[in-house]
C-alpha cells in the first residue's frame, strides 16, 4: 500500500498548474480531493510520474453568483458544495446528491470538480451535472473553453479535459424553485451507486412544467432521460403519470453487469428508482 | 506503610469503561507494526495470481538490482521446502493431510500463496521489489465447486493425495449411544422436511492487519505478533521451525481485533523468522489490506444438507445433517476440526430422539478456511433455526409455538442432549418471554397480516432464533477424545507486590474484548483492593510463561476461572499469615472487603499489610514459604452453554429487493456478568457480525479461482450506518460448572442473528412463493426469488453474473484517469 515513487508539484495559480503539466507530459495526473486518486496510487493501479496538487490555489475554491448562473469552484469541497447556501438555494440537486457521498472524512476532502474529471460511473456527481446542464469550464495551454455536461463525459473515466488542462469551475444554470431529489441504491452506505437517478422538476398549478432527469451507472457516462422528461413535461403531477413516465426510463440506457446487478435489474432498479426520484422532486410520497 | 483504603461496592456487575479504551483508541499504545528496532529489515511476499499452476522459473535478478533490496528468497532459498505449517487436529485417523509450506514449491495452490519473499532496508522498496521479480507458471485447472472436486476424475489439489477428500467425519446418536437411528426416525417419519442450505465464505476482516516482527539478536528469539494465540504460535514455531522452546519468545503486544482470524500459524510468523535468523537483523513483516483479505484464512463455506423428521403435531423426531465443507488448499492450524465444532449444535435446543452428522471435508484451490467468530456454531445455528421454520411453514405453524413445543423446559436441566453434551443450565421459556415483550411479537405479526392482504409493495417478515452455544473451549478430556493435539485448561498467576498492589497474570490474550478491565473487577472484589490496584499482565510468553490464549468464548469461562482460583490461593496463604500477625487461630478470622478480623472483634490485618508481612518476612509463620503470590491452572469439566432469543422483523421491498432490518430484540443468557457495558459490547458486535453474513459479505471467486471481492469496496463489511437500533437485554441463569456462573459472550451475538434475519427476510416473501435466499440476501437475489416465484421472471439463465466490477474503485486499470 504504498505508491510507486513520483515527483510533486504544488502550484499557487492555474497557470503554473497548466505549466507543470505541460512540461511533465502524459503521465502527470492532477491531485485534487486524492478521495479516488490515492487509493489507485496505493493499490498500484496507477503509476505516474508526477502529481500536480491543485490544493493550494485558493481561487479553485467557493461558490459565487453570477446572474443567471452559480459559480463552482473546481476544488470546492463536498461539504462546501452541500453547506452553501447559494447552492442550496439554486441547484439543490447537487447538494442533495453530493450528501450521499461516503463518509465525513471523504466528504471533507473530495472535491466537485475531482469527482467529475474522475468520471466514474458510479460517482454520484455526474448525473446531477447532467440533469442541471452544468458548463465545464477548462483551462489549458491553449486557453479556456466552456463544455456543456452532455458534451463533457465521453467514456469510462474520461472526460473532454485534456492531460495539459484543469477543469477550473463548473457553472449551474439557476433552477431556483425547483424541487429536487437524488434516489441512490447502494449495498451498504459506503458503497458506490448499483443504480441511482437525479431528478429535478418544476411544477406549475399542479402540473409538471419542466422537468430534468438523469441516470447514474446506467452506462458508461451518465445517462440523460430524455424519454422520461418528455413523458412528464405539460402533465399533472401525480402519481399515475409520474409512473408512466418512468417506464421510460431504461430507454438509451447500456448497463453493465457486475456482482451487484445484471443488466435487466439495473434497468428495473433504473424504472423503480426514477418513479421514486421523481415523486419526491414533485413533491409526492413515493 | 499503603494508604490503600478497602474498596466497598462490588465491582462485579459494575458498567465500567474499559481502561485500556484509551490507548487503544488513540493508537497511543504498541501495536506490532508500530514497533521499530534498530537496523530491522522489511519483507514483503511475492504472491502468486494464479489459483492453481506449476512454478516454471523465478526470476529475481530485476528485483535484487532495485536500490534497498538485501534478498531475495524462495522456499529452497530459505531451506523452508521440508517445512509443514501446523494443523493440531487430525480429526480422523485416516485424514488426508497435505505439506504446507510457508512458501510453495513448484506449485501454487489458490490465488495469494506466498511465491517468494523479498528482504529490503526500507517498507516502500519492498513493494517495488515484490514487483519486479519476475514468476513464470504453467496453469492448472483451478478446482472451485465442492461437490465437482469430490466427484471421479476430478483435478485433485494435491495429487499425491490421491483424493480432494481432506476426511469423513461422523456423529450418529445410534453408534454412539446418545439417541435413536435416525434413518429409521426417517423412515417413521409424518412428515420429512429435506433442504439445502449454504454457508458462503466469509472474510474475517480484523481491523488491523496482521503484522509481524522477529528479533533473532538475543539469547531467546523474539517474535512480536499480532495474534490472538502468543502461547499456541511459541509451541508451534518450535515444533516446525527446529527452534528449542526455551530459545523463542513471543509477544502478542496491544492486537486490533482477531475474530479468530488471528488463531492461526501463518506462513509469514515463519518466513519473518527464517528470514530473521539468516540475515541475523530485525525483520518486519506487515501485509495491506488486501494481502488480508486474499490470503489470511477465510471462514465458513460450507454446503448444508439439513433432514427433519417430526410428528405431524410438531414433535421432532429425527435430524440428519450431510455436510460438504471447503478447507481450501491447506490445513492450517484448526482447519478440518471447524465443522465439528459445530456436529455438537444442530441439534440445539431442541429434544431430538435420534440424530446424526456427517461432513465431508474437501480440498479447493481457494484460501485455507479456519476459524471465524463462532466457528462451527454459527453454522450449525443458522442451519437448525432456518430448518425449524421451514417445518413450521410446512405444517402451518407459528415457528415460535413450534420451538416451544420441543425446546427443553428450564426444569429438566441439567439435560443431556442426543449429541451427547449435558446442558448445565438455562431458561429458554424466560429469554423468549421478555424477548417477546420487548418486540411486540403479536402486534408485528398483526401488521404483517395487513401489509399480505393489501399487497404492500413493501412486506414485513418475522425472524426467530432460539440458540444454544458451547462455550469456554474445552475439558481437556473431550479435546483428547476429539483427536484434538492440546488441551482446553487455563493458568493464572497473582502476584502480590510488596506496596499492596496486585498484579494478575493471565494466559488467555486479549485483542480487544476488555480481559484487562473485566480481571481487574473480579480480582479486585475477590481480594478486596481497589480496581486501579491491579495491573493485568498478558500476551508475552516471559511474563505470562502458560497459556492457551482466547478464541471460542473460553477467556472469562475458564481463563478468569483459573484467576479467580489463584486469587483464592492468595487468600489462604494470607489467612495463615494474619493469624500469626493477630496471634489467633486461622479459624478466628473472617476475611471481608480486604480485610481480615477476628470474630466478633474489630481487630484485625488489611491484606496490604499481610502482604507487607509477605515481602519483609520478618515475622513470618514457622515453615511457611515467605511468599502470597499464587499459580492455578484450570481445567473446565464441561463447556457452558449461553443462550438466548434474537428476533428480527424486516422489511422486504418487493419492488426492489432492499431489506430493511425494521426491528431486532436479543435477550441473551450469558450466565452471570462481570461487566454489562462490556457484554453489550460484544453483543453488538457480534450482532452487525451475524448481520453482515445474512445480508452483506461475501467472499467471492471468479470462475478462474481469483478473489473478486479482493477490496474493502467489494467485500462489502457493515458499518454502523448500515445497521439498525438494537434493542437488547438479558436473562441470567447461572452456570453451574464454574464458580464465576459466567459463560461467555464473545460469539453470541454472531451466532443468534443471522439466521433470524433470514429467517425474517423469508417469513416476508414466503405468502409469495419464496421458500429459500442464498445467503448474502443482496437486493438483486431477493428480487430475483420474488420474480420467480410470482413467475413474472425472465429466465435468469439469460443473465450471466459476470464478477467484473462496475463502476467503483475496482474497475479502474492502469489507465484508469483520476484527477
Amino acid at each position: 500500500m504504498i505508491p510507486s515513487a513520483f515527483d510533486y508539484v504544488a502550484p499557487t495559480t492555474v497557470d503554473e498548474a497548466i505549466q507543470a503539466l505541460s512540461q511533465a507530459g502524459d503521465d502527470a495526473k492532477i491531485l485534487a480531493g486524492g478521495q479516488s486518486l490515492v487509493p489507485v496510487l496505493r493499490l498500484r493501479l496507477a503509476a505516474p510520474t508526477m502529481l500536480v496538487d491543485l490544493n493550494k490555489i485558493s481561487e479553485l475554491r467557493g461558490v459565487r453568483d453570477d446572474g443567471n448562473v452559480i459559480v463552482v469552484g473546481a476544488m470546492t469541497t463536498h461539504h462546501d458544495v452541500i453547506n452553501d447556501p447559494l447552492i442550496r438555494e439554486h441547484a439543490a440537486l447537487l447538494a442533495l446528491a453530493t450528501q450521499t457521498i461516503g463518509d465525513p472524512q471523504i466528504r471533507h476532502r473530495g472535491t466537485l470538480g475531482g469527482a467529475l474529471v474522475h468520471a466514474d460511473p458510479a460517482g454520484d456527481l455526474l448525473a446531477p451535472a447532467v440533469a442541471l446542464d452544468a458548463e465545464m469550464v477548462i483551462v489549458g495551454p491553449g486557453g479556456r473553453r466552456t463544455v456543456p455536461a452532455s458534451e463533457f463525459f465521453v467514456d469510462l473515466f474520461t472526460t473532454a479535459v485534456q492531460p495539459d488542462e484543469v477543469l477550473i469551475e463548473i457553472r449551474i444554470p439557476k433552477k431556483t424553485g425547483w424541487g429536487a431529489h437524488y434516489e441512490k441504491f447502494q449495498r451498504v452506505a459506503q458503497a458506490w451507486s448499483i443504480v441511482a437517478v437525479a431528478a429535478a422538476v418544476r411544477t406549475e398549478g399542479g402540473s409538471i412544467a419542466e422537468a430534468r432527469v438523469a441516470l447514474t451507472n446506467m452506462a458508461a457516462t451518465p445517462v440523460h432521460a430524455t424519454g422520461v422528461e418528455q413523458a412528464l413535461v405539460g402533465q399533472p403531477a401525480t402519481a399515475e403519470t409520474i409512473r408512466a413516465a418512468a417506464e421510460h426510463a431504461a430507454e438509451g440506457t447500456s448497463p453493465m453487469s457486475d456482482g451487484n446487478a445484471d443488466p435487466d435489474y439495473r434497468e428495473h432498479l433504473a424504472r423503480v428508482l426514477t418513479q421514486r426520484a421523481v415523486a419526491s422532486a414533485a413533491g409526492l410520497a413515493a | 506503610m499503603t494508604a490503600t483504603t478497602q474498596p466497598t461496592e462490588r465491582e462485579l456487575g459494575r458498567a465500567r469503561r474499559r481502561k485500556e479504551d484509551a490507548r487503544l483508541i488513540t493508537g497511543r499504545t504498541r501495536w506490532t507494526d508500530n514497533i521499530s528496532l534498530p537496523g530491522m529489515l522489511y519483507m514483503a511476499v511475492v504472491r502468486s495470481p494464479l489459483a492453481h499452476a506449476k512454478i516454471t522459473g523465478i526470476n529475481t535478478d530485476a528485483a535484487k538490482a532495485l536500490p534497498g533490496v538485501l534478498g531475495v528468497f524462495t522456499a529452497a532459498d530459505l531451506g523452508a521446502e521440508g517445512i509443514s505449517l501446523p494443523c493440531a487436529w487430525q480429526i480422523t485417523p485416516d485424514m488426508k493431510s497435505p505439506k504446507a509450506p510457508p512458501l510453495a514449491v513448484d506449485t501454487v495452490h489458490f490465488a495469494g500463496e506466498g511465491v517468494a519473499v523479498v528482504v529490503t532496508r526500507d517498507a516502500a522498496s519492498a513493494e517495488d521489489a515484490v514487483e519486479a521479480v519476475q514468476v513464470e507458471y504453467d496453469p492448472l485447472e483451478p478446482v472451485l465447486d465442492m461437490e465437482a472436486a469430490l466427484a471421479d476424475g476430478a483435478t485433485l489439489v494435491h495429487p499425491d493425495l490421491g483424493t480432494n477428500r481432506n476426511a469423513l467425519w461422523v456423529f450418529d446418536s445410534a453408534e454412539a449411544g446418545s439417541g435413536g437411528d435416525v434413518e429409521q426416525a426417517i423412515r417413521d417419519a409424518e412428515i420429512v422436511v429435506k433442504r439445502r442450505f449454504r454457508q458462503q465464505r466469509l472474510i474475517p476482516a480484523f481491523m488491523e492487519p496482521r503484522s509481524v516482527v522477529v528479533d533473532p539478536t538475543g539469547e531467546q528469539l523474539t517474535m512480536w505478533s499480532a495474534t490472538q494465540v502468543p502461547h499456541i504460535l511459541k509451541t508451534m514455531a518450535s515444533l516446525t521451525l527446529g527452534m528449542p522452546e526455551h530459545k523463542v519468545r513471543v509477544i502478542a503486544p496491544d492486537v486490533g481485533g482477531g475474530f479468530g482470524g488471528k488463531l492461526q500459524v501463518t506462513p509469514e510468523e515463519a518466513l519473518a523468522l527464517l528470514v530473521a535468523r539468516r540475515m541475523g537483523k530485525p525483520v518486519k513483516w506487515t501485509e495491506t489490506r488486501s494481502e488480508s483479505l486474499l490470503a489470511a484464512h477465510h471462514g465458513r463455506d460450507q454446503i448444508q444438507d439439513i433432514t427433519i423428521a417430526a410428528r405431524r403435531d410438531g414433535t421432532v423426531t429425527g435430524l440428519k445433517v450431510e455436510l460438504i465443507a471447503d478447507m481450501g488448499a491447506y490445513l492450517r492450524l484448526v482447519t478440518p476440526g471447524i465443522p465439528i465444532l459445530g456436529a455438537f449444535m444442530f441439534n440445539s435446543i431442541y429434544k431430538f430422539p435420534a440424530y446424526r452428522f456427517a461432513s465431508t471435508n474437501v480440498f479447493t484451490t481457494k484460501t485455507p478456511t479456519d476459524a471465524y467468530r463462532g466457528a462451527g456454531r454459527p453454522e450449525a445455528t443458522f442451519a437448525i433455526e432456518r430448518i425449524m421454520d421451514e417445518l413450521a411453514a410446512e405444517l402451518g405453524r407459528d415457528p415460535m409455538e413450534l420451538r416451544e413445543q420441543n425446546w427443553i423446559k428450564h426444569e429438566e436441566f441439567p439435560f443431556t442432549t442426543v449429541a451427547g453434551l449435558t446442558y448445565d443450565s438455562g431458561n429458554y421459556e424466560a429469554a423468549t418471554a421478555k424477548a417477546r415483550e420487548l418486540f411486540d411479537y403479536d402486534g408485528l405479526r398483526a401488521e404483517q397480516r395487513r401489509r399480505r392482504e393489501a399487497d404492500d409493495p413493501v412486506q414485513l417478515g418475522i425472524g426467530i432464533s432460539t440458540y444454544t452455544e458451547m462455550c469456554g473451549l474445552a475439558p481437556s478430556r473431550v479435546l483428547g477424545a476429539l483427536s484434538y493435539g492440546a488441551g482446553g485448561w487455563e493458568h493464572a498467576s497473582i502476584r502480590m507486590l510488596a506496596s499492596g498492589k496486585v498484579e494478575v497474570v493471565t494466559g488467555v490474550s486479549p485483542h480487544g474484548q476488555g480481559h484487562e478491565t473485566a480481571w481487574s473487577q473480579i480480582i479486585a472484589d475477590r481480594l478486596g483492593v481497589p480496581f486501579e490496584d491491579v495491573e493485568v499482565l498478558h500476551g508475552d510468553t516471559q511474563i505470562s510463561s502458560k497459556g492457551l490464549d482466547t478464541y471460542g468464548s473460553r477467556s472469562l469461562a475458564v481463563g478468569g476461572v483459573a484467576a479467580v482460583k489463584a486469587a483464592d490461593k492468595v487468600i489462604e496463604k494470607a489467612r495463615k499469615v494474619a493469624a500469626h500477625m493477630l496471634e489467633c487461630s486461622e479459624a478466628d478470622l473472617d476475611f471481608i472487603q480486604g480485610k481480615f478480623t477476628i470474630k466478633g472483634t474489630n481487630r484485625g490485618v488489611t491484606i496490604q499489610e499481610v502482604t507487607l508481612a509477605a515481602f519483609t518476612s520478618h515475622n513470618f509463620p514457622e515453615g511457611m514459604e515467605p511468599s502470597l503470590d499464587s499459580d492455578y491452572t484450570f481445567d473446565p469439566e464441561n463447556f457452558s452453554f449461553p443462550h438466548g432469543t434474537h428476533l428480527c422483523a424486516a422489511e422486504v421491498d418487493t419492488e426492489t429487493g432492499w431489506v430493511t432490518i425494521q426491528q431486532y430484540v436479543c435477550v441473551d443468557d450469558v450466565g452471570t456478568v462481570v461487566n454489562p457495558l462490556i457484554v453489550e459490547g460484544q453483543v453488538q458486535g457480534g450482532l452487525a457480525q451475524g448481520i453482515a453474513q445474512a445480508l452483506f459479505e461475501e467472499a467471492i471467486y471468479d470462475e478462474g479461482g481469483n478473489l473478486v471481492t479482493g477490496t474493502l469496496a467489494d467485500y462489502l463489511v457493515p458499518s454502523a450506518a448500515d445497521l439498525p437500533h438494537f434493542t437488547t437485554d438479558r436473562t441470567e441463569t447461572p452456570a453451574t460448572t464454574n464458580p464465576l456462573g459466567v459463560k461467555g459472550v464473545g460469539e453470541a451475538g454472531t451466532i443468534a442473528s443471522t439466521p433470524a434475519v433470514v429467517n425474517a427476510v423469508l417469513d416476508a416473501v414466503r405468502h409469495l412463493g419464496v421458500t429459500n435466499i442464498d445467503m448474502p440476501c443482496a437486493p438483486q437475489r431477493v428480487w430475483r426469488a420474488v420474480q420467480a416465484a410470482r413467475g413474472a421472471a425472465k429466465s435468469t439463465s439469460e443473465h450471466t453474473t459476470e464478477t467484473a466490477a462496475g463502476g467503483g474503485l475496482g474497475s479502474i486499470d492502469a489507465q484508469g484517469g483520476t484527477q
